[in-house]
Formats: C-alpha cells, structure tokens, sequence
C-alpha cells in the first residue's frame, strides 16, 4: 500500500463575494517534507491556510489530512486529526506565562475531563509542565517559565509560537511567515530547530517570504499567483520558472531581463 | 462582634460568593449583566424550599443552587449566540423578565415579598465564601481555567489550539449560575426576607463592577473589588451624602488608573514570592 500525502488539496475553491480567492487549488505534500508555500502579496497563501486548518469553509475541492477528508471538520477537531498551526502575526495570549501558552498547545492531549480539572499551577512538577519547560530549553528559549509573555522580544515571542504549536504532537506544521521580523542570526537559528525537530514524519508546510530561509529550510516549493497555483516543485527550480518569474517581477521585466535570476 | 460588623461581614460574604458567580464566566470572556435575576431564582427557591415545602435548610440551599446551575445551563445556549454588548442586553434582559416574573407571582408573595422563616447564622456564610474563594482559586490553577484565561485572551487563537470553546463557555455559564443562586439562597435564609423589587437591574450593575473593577484575570480579583466596594461605602459613611460623590469619583479614577482591574495577571507574577527570592525580583517587569 502506497503511504498517503500528509496533507492532499484536491482543487480547493474559497469565494469571498463574488472574487474567487483561491481557485482549483491541487497539490500534494509528501509525509516528512518539508514544502514552502510562496507568492505575491495577496496571492491567496493566508487564505489557503485558514481553509486548511478550518477557520474559513471552503467552496469547492476537498481537503485530506494522511488521506482522510478534514474539509468538513471544525478547526479543533482538525487539531486533533494531528494539524497545528502558527499565525502571520503572533497570537500567543498576552496575559498567560511562557510555560502557561506552551501548555495551551498541549490541550489536545489533555482534554479529558480529570486533565481538565487538575490543577495545572500549583503542580510545579507535573508532567505537563515538565514537558513544557523540556521543550522550552531544547526550542533555546531562556526566559522565566512564570514571565508574562507581552513583555517579551519579538524574536521569541515568534519562537514560543511556533513551541506551543508543536505541543499537540502534530503530523502537519503549517508555519505563517516564521522568519518574519526576525534577525539573520535568529532566521539561521529557526532553520536550524525546525530541521532538529525529529518527531516521527512531522511534515512541514511554510509560508515565507523570506527566500534565503526557504532555500535553507525547504526543498520543494508551491507558488501561488492570484489564488492558482503556478508552480509545484524543487525549491532550487523555482527562480527559473518564467510563470513565477512574470507573476513577480511583470512580464515586461521578464522579457528585458532575458535569462537573469529573480530574488 | 458588634451588630454592625456582622451586618457588613453576611453581605461581604454573599456579596463575594455573587462576584465570584459573575467572574467565572468573565474569566471565559463573557459579560453577565442579568446577576440579579440568577439571585433572585436562588433567593426564592430556596426561601420556598424552606419555608413552604419543609425541606431542612442544607437541603433547600443545595437544590436552590441547583435549579440556577440548571438555569444558567439554559441561558447560555441562547446567551452564547450572542456577542460583546449583545449578550449583555440579552443578559440585562433575562434578569428583567426573572424579577418581573417573581414580582407578578402569588405563590411568591407577589410585591409584598416572602417570609423566609428559618435562619442561617453568620458561620454558614462565612464557611460558605471561604469554601468558594478556594474553590475558584482552585478552578483557575487548572486546566480548565488556562481554558478559560486563553479564550478570554483571543478566542480564535484558542480554537486553533484545540480548545472546545463552546463547551468551556457553558461550563462556566452553568457554575456560575450555581454560584449566583447560592449567593441567593444564604441571602434569603440569613435576612428572613427576599422581595423581588431587591433584585433589580442596579444590583446587577454594582456586582459586574465588582468583578471588573477587581479584574478578571486571577481568582483575586473578586476578592479585592468585593471588599473594595464592600468597606468603601462603610468609611465613607462619615463623609455623610457626599459619600455617593466620593464613591463616584473612586470608581472613575480606578478605571482610568486601573482598566485591567485591581489585581491583574502582571501584579500578581510580580508579586510572587518564588520570583521575589528566587531573582531578587530584577526580573520582575
């Protein structure tokens, strides 16, 4: 038996009005790949996100997570089918601690109702939140546990998102623009954990900007344009591809640039 | 203990076991301003209970706090269809039509109010607050209540963690029904007396303030903002009809100073004594 795609869009539609801001959407991400997901502003990436993880419905198409349809799900329960998520701009919850946000991506594993009900706070050394500071220090985050996350920089702020998502043990990591705002060194270091993160066939999906991290991190690469896609393949093809080369630099540009290299 | 004293400690103690009703489920991020009408339904029920059913005193506050837990169960189906100010009206509104209700209700007393011939002595009440305050302390340090903290925070963000956030909602909503009936029911069997004119929309507002004033973010907070607005009004007693001025103005300038409440998430990690010795509280923000 062949072994399902981790995650399979099976031309995905989303309309908002009339303006269709994804269309037929096809790709496959492979189990244990590590896939970036790339285009203009406005080309639809945010979107394709939020229809994969369920905060927006989609049109048309289906959406299978290890070959089972999740389109119909709500988000939490997409959550436990084994996707997690990281937002474009940081979502953790300013007015819990480090450990408490790293702990509130654990609830998927402890929503029964005697985890519920088990006092989290006063257990210093319960296995929740062992687990939560072990993450901590192998993601490099040296801060207080008990320290309120709004105070903190931004670079590990991004970096703690990005721990908390991890905490359901997810088979799909769909990441929002993870380098974004962050340092050369800091971008090097993200790189660098997100390839360490060595669960069993974690497969990653990425939306950066970023190309040089993409490059680094990723080595297939979808591209969108206006909601389609345009390119699906090697991250080291996707400069030479004339499709994305017009959908970034116009076609004008592209034909007077001859044979010269995007980014 | 002088008269006085206790009066002020019986109301300090339902008072705080009512905030405590409201806070939990403004600690899930939902504003209850219909307060006044989970009392009342507690109040009667269990002065009926008591006193023309028969049934003893422990077993009338029990079911009473029951029949509001059940009631809030109810309300927060229609009540969670709604949003920010829109569930406060719907909230404001459900208190109207329970006092109404009660008001316009023989078997009650109608206008005249109902005698409530057996009596709870100070002790009960003080037994009972003091059981609630540890037992909402001990709701917010479990998983449950960093649940609830993080839809408080950003409720789309919790669902993308996996949270059940309806479910949270309502479980909040069905405590905190318990809790406000409870309240309810001890003021009904400590003063002998209830009257549906008692519960009306001012009672509601003043034990919101309660919870936002004191800040909902930590179990603390009802606490503080009940003795706040408990003692307040009794120091400035001395200050004769210029106490409301002054009651005002304190209120103004708390929430000016203070949006977040009295006691927020940041002071209390300030606070910490672990993180006092531990750092020599340089880490403290």
């Amino acid at each position: 038996m062949a072994i399902e795609p981790a995650l399979t869009l099976e031309g995905v539609t989303k309309r908002f009005g009339g303006l269709a801001v994804t269309q037929d959407i096809r790709f496959e991400v492979p189990v244990g790949a590590r896939t970036a997901l790339i285009g203009p502003n406005g080309a639809g990436k945010t979107t394709l996100f939020n229809l994969i993880s369920g905060v927006y419905k989609i049109d048309g198409g289906r959406i299978l997570l290890d070959g089972r349809p999740i389109q119909a799900l709500p988000p939490r329960k997409r959550v436990r089918a084994g996707l997690s998520r990281s937002f474009q701009n940081i979502r953790l919850m300013p007015h819990l601690s480090v450990v408490e946000n790293i702990m509130l991506g654990q609830h998927t594993l402890a929503s029964d109702i005697g985890s519920l009900l088990s006092p989290l706070a006063w257990q210093r050394r319960s296995k929740w939140r062992t687990q939560a500071e072990d993450s901590m220090r192998r993601a490099g985050i040296d801060v207080d546990p008990d320290a309120p996350v709004s105070g903190l920089p931004y670079g590990l702020r991004k970096k703690i998102e990005v721990v908390r998502a991890l905490m359901s043990r997810p088979r799909l990591l769909m990441l929002d623009e993870p380098a974004a705002g962050l340092n050369p060194r800091e971008t090097a270091e993200l790189s660098a954990f997100l390839k360490s993160v060595a669960w069993e066939g974690l497969t990653l999906l990425v939306v950066e900007h970023d190309m040089s991290f993409v490059h680094d991190l990723c080595d297939r690469t979808v591209v969108l344009n206006f909601g389609r896609l345009i390119y699906d393949g090697p991250t080291h093809g996707v400069q030479d591809d004339s499709q994305v080369r017009e959908a970034y630099l116009g076609s004008r540009r592209v034909a007077a640039q001859g044979a010269g290299h995007v980014a | 203990m002088s008269g006085y004293l206790a009066g002020v400690l019986a109301i300090f103690c339902i008072n705080l076991i009512f905030a405590y009703g409201i806070f939990v489920t403004a600690a899930a991020g939902q504003i209850n301003l219909g307060g006044a009408g989970f009392q009342a339904i507690g109040a009667y029920a269990a002065g009926w209970l008591a006193g023309q059913a028969g049934l003893p005193i422990a077993a009338s506050i029990m079911t009473a706090a029951l029949i509001t837990a059940l009631v809030g169960l109810l309300i927060s189906f229609p009540a969670l269809r709604t949003r920010g100010v829109y569930m406060v009206l719907a909230t404001f509104a459900f208190g109207e039509v329970v006092a109404g209700f009660l008001l316009h209700t023989d078997v009650f007393g109608g206008a005249m109010g109902m005698v409530v011939p057996l009596h709870v002595d100070l002790w009960v009440l003080v037994l009972a607050a003091t059981f609630v305050t540890l037992l909402m302390f001990f709701l917010m340090a479990t998983r449950l209540g960093l649940a609830m903290r993080a839809i408080n925070d950003d409720e789309d963000a919790s669902v993308v963690m996996g949270v059940n956030v309806r479910a949270v909602q309502v479980a909040a909503f069905t405590i905190g029904g318990a809790l406000t009936g409870l309240s309810g029911a001890l003021y009904a069997l400590n003063f002998g007396f209830v009257e549906a004119q008692y519960f009306n929309a001012l009672l509601s507002i003043y034990v919101l303030l309660y919870v936002l004033i004191g800040g909902t973010q930590t179990a603390w907070g009802p606490l503080a903002g009940t003795v706040f607005f408990t003692m307040l009004p009794e120091l400035f007693r001395v200050g004769g009809s210029a106490r409301y001025l002054i009651f005002g103005i304190v209120i103004v300038l708390m929430m000016a100073l203070r949006p977040e409440g009295i006691v927020t998430r940041a002071l209390i990690s300030r606070l910490s004594p672990r993180r006092l010795f531990a750092t020599g509280g340089a880490r403290g923000n």
